[in-house]
């Protein structure tokens, strides 16, 4: 019998791997935007596998939908010609090699140091009971009820367990003095013109 | 459900079976698809000669012309191919299929009726959105590796619109979500079961102007005149299209005409009662899964026909609108979307709320209480509650 799941897993994961290695190689902004998003689609179809579909359905529409304007920036930032490539020195790559090296190597003991993900019951239950079906719990454990931890017994421990709904609002607020900072940088300075030279504009136009 | 019972009744291996299945289904949305293309292509010739006071195609296939796109289809086959020297080959080959794939991975979750649904996501409509959202990308590909100024001013162009859209998109498909209490789009569609009152469009005044904004911003997010101005003829040679010829032209138009014809569809789910017509017919002739299982399997037939129909009709109020309207310009575009429909919208979207909070029921008489659980074939249900492993 073949396992289904794992051979999906392989995969995606390869997809994503393999397109996140060409972002590094290839030059050229457009072509690195479109790896790019080959491999976050590739992520969001993992995600798809562990039945996290909210999850999933997010990341095709923050991560991958976001590159699209990323990508459209980079076009209009940087392209002075059609299809320039950038020039990418021996210090830049070291320099990106040692970073991204210690951050892989990070994240590769931080997966294998817990001891609860080797045993077999985790990899008995890797497709989620709830098949898929995360949207309602994480719409309660927003307005604080926390349905994966009701049945926590230690009641000192379950007061602890509160919603996500004020982490989720500092953000949001958070997020809100941002964008209201962007449009305050980047509005239309009024200039103090002749008054003569507006008439003529008006006309003009 | 089908690849178990290949498996046990005909003893075909489970990879054969399950392969076999998903292939099915794949071409039969394939099919759905293409098919949708060309009759659209057709219906587009007729309904602008008509409006335009000509008539349209007439000759091909007899009567009304309706071979038309059979033979436009050859046409475009058998045209020669051009990629532009200075365009960047990969880019260029690569676009067309990146819209097209965006526009059919729309159809993997969207029921045509009461289960009928390749995927049953729980996060349906959220899935929908994100997906057709990403349609532009092909467009911009396309429009930067023609290496063409008329291009890339046309995909520039379609990227501010289509991203700036997605806001008032996103809010009035948030509203009939708010009101039905789901993402789940199965769920939405059986909740306005019952007479055309049910429907949610018709559940407050908020939900019915909202039906207007959304069909307003999906004619933008579909690239549809008044709002083509990524290839707007008259300024911009063909936009982002300027440089494709034969194939892969055409599979740019069946990526918009399947797009429309997908976003037509989630506006009929979620405003237009779905699958379920303006009258209970499938109740009334007792087509219920009650009764029998072939009835209940007519009904949800009478519902997917229901739902192809009300689609249909949204594909041809989007053909009148283009043939109807002069384009806008860019500057028009913005303001509609920024001054007119974001605020509309939010504003909407506050009076659903408090409406909700006063009056759950709605205003109209409803014939079953919104929330109410339809009947629902046995293969629906979550995997969990049949108590399968998935």
């Amino acid at each position: 019998m073949i396992n289904w799941h794992t051979c999906f897993f392989l995969l995606f994961a390869t997809i994503t791997c393999a397109f996140a290695v060409a972002v590094v190689v290839s030059a050229n902004v457009v072509r690195m935007a479109v790896c790019l998003i080959a491999s976050l689609a590739a992520v969001s179809g993992l995600y798809f596998l562990a039945a996290a579909d909210f999850v999933a359905a997010m990341q095709l529409m923050i991560y991958v939908g976001g590159t699209l304007v990323l990508l459209v920036f980079g076009v209009m930032l940087t392209a002075r010609g059609p299809f320039v490539s950038m020039k990418i020195t021996p210090a830049n790559w070291l320099m990106a090699g040692l970073a991204g090296g210690a951050l892989l190597i990070l994240l590769l003991c931080a997966a294998t140091s817990v001891d609860a993900w080797k045993t077999a019951a985790v990899a008995a239950s890797a497709p989620a009971a709830e098949g898929g079906h995360t949207v309602a719990p994480i719409g309660m454990a927003l307005l604080g009820i926390r349905v994966d931890a009701l049945e926590q017994a230690n009641p000192a421990l379950r007061g602890g367990i509160a919603g996500y709904l004020l982490p989720f609002e500092i953000v949001s607020v958070h997020l809100l003095v941002v964008l209201v900072g962007a449009a305050h940088l980047a509005r239309a300075r009024r200039r103090r013109r002749p008054a003569e030279a507006v008439p003529d504009a008006s006309r003009s136009a | 459900m089908i690849a178990e019972y290949l498996t046990t009744r005909f003893g075909l291996p489970e990879w054969l079976a399950c392969g076999g299945v998903a292939l099915v289904q794949c071409l039969i949305l394939l099919g759905i698809m293409m098919f949708a293309a060309a009759l659209f292509t057709w219906m587009e010739r007729k309904v602008a000669g008509r409006i335009q006071d000509r008539l349209g195609p007439t000759r091909v296939g007899g009567r009304f012309g309706w071979l038309q796109s059979v033979a436009d289809g050859v046409k475009l086959l058998a045209k020669e191919d051009l990629i532009p020297g200075e365009a960047d080959g990969l880019l260029f080959r690569l676009a067309p299929y990146v819209s097209f794939c965006a526009a059919f991975c729309v159809y993997l979750a969207l029921p045509f009726s009461n289960g009928w649904v390749a995927q049953h996501l729980n996060v349906g409509v959220f899935f929908i959105v994100a997906i057709a959202g990403l349609e532009v990308f092909g467009v911009i590909l396309g429009g930067y590796s023609s290496a063409s100024k008329w291009s890339l001013y046309g995909a520039m162009r379609e990227a501010a619109q289509v991203v700036s859209y997605e806001v008032p998109l996103g809010l009035c498909v948030v509203i009939p979500v708010m009101v039905a209490g789901t993402l789940d789009l199965v769920a939405i569609g059986n909740m306005q079961r019952g007479w055309g009152v049910n429907w949610l469009v018709f559940h407050n005044p908020f939900l019915f102007i909202t039906f207007f904004i959304y069909a307003l911003c999906t004619l933008a997010s579909t690239n549809r005149a008044p709002f083509d101005l990524a290839e707007a003829e008259s300024e911009l040679v063909a936009g982002f299209l300027t440089e494709y010829s034969g194939f892969r032209w055409s599979v740019f138009f069946m990526a918009e005409y399947g797009s429309m014809y997908a976003m037509s569809g989630l506006g009929a789910i979620l405003f237009l009662g779905g699958w379920h017509g303006p009258i209970p017919l499938a109740e009334m002739l007792g087509l219920s899964y009650a009764n029998h299982a072939v009835l209940g399997w007519l009904g949800d037939l009478l519902g997917a026909g229901n739902f192809l129909c009300k689609a249909f009709l949204g594909v041809a109020a989007m053909m009148w609108l283009r043939w109807t309207l002069p384009r806008l310009r860019i500057d028009q575009v913005m303001t509609t979307c920024l001054k007119y429909c974001v605020p509309l919208a939010a504003a909407m979207f506050v009076g659903t709320m408090l409406w909700t909070y006063a009056l759950p029921g709605g205003l109209l008489p409803r014939s079953t209480p919104l929330g109410a659980v339809a009947e629902a074939p046995p293969w629906t249900a979550p995997r969990a509650a049949r108590g399968e492993r998935p």
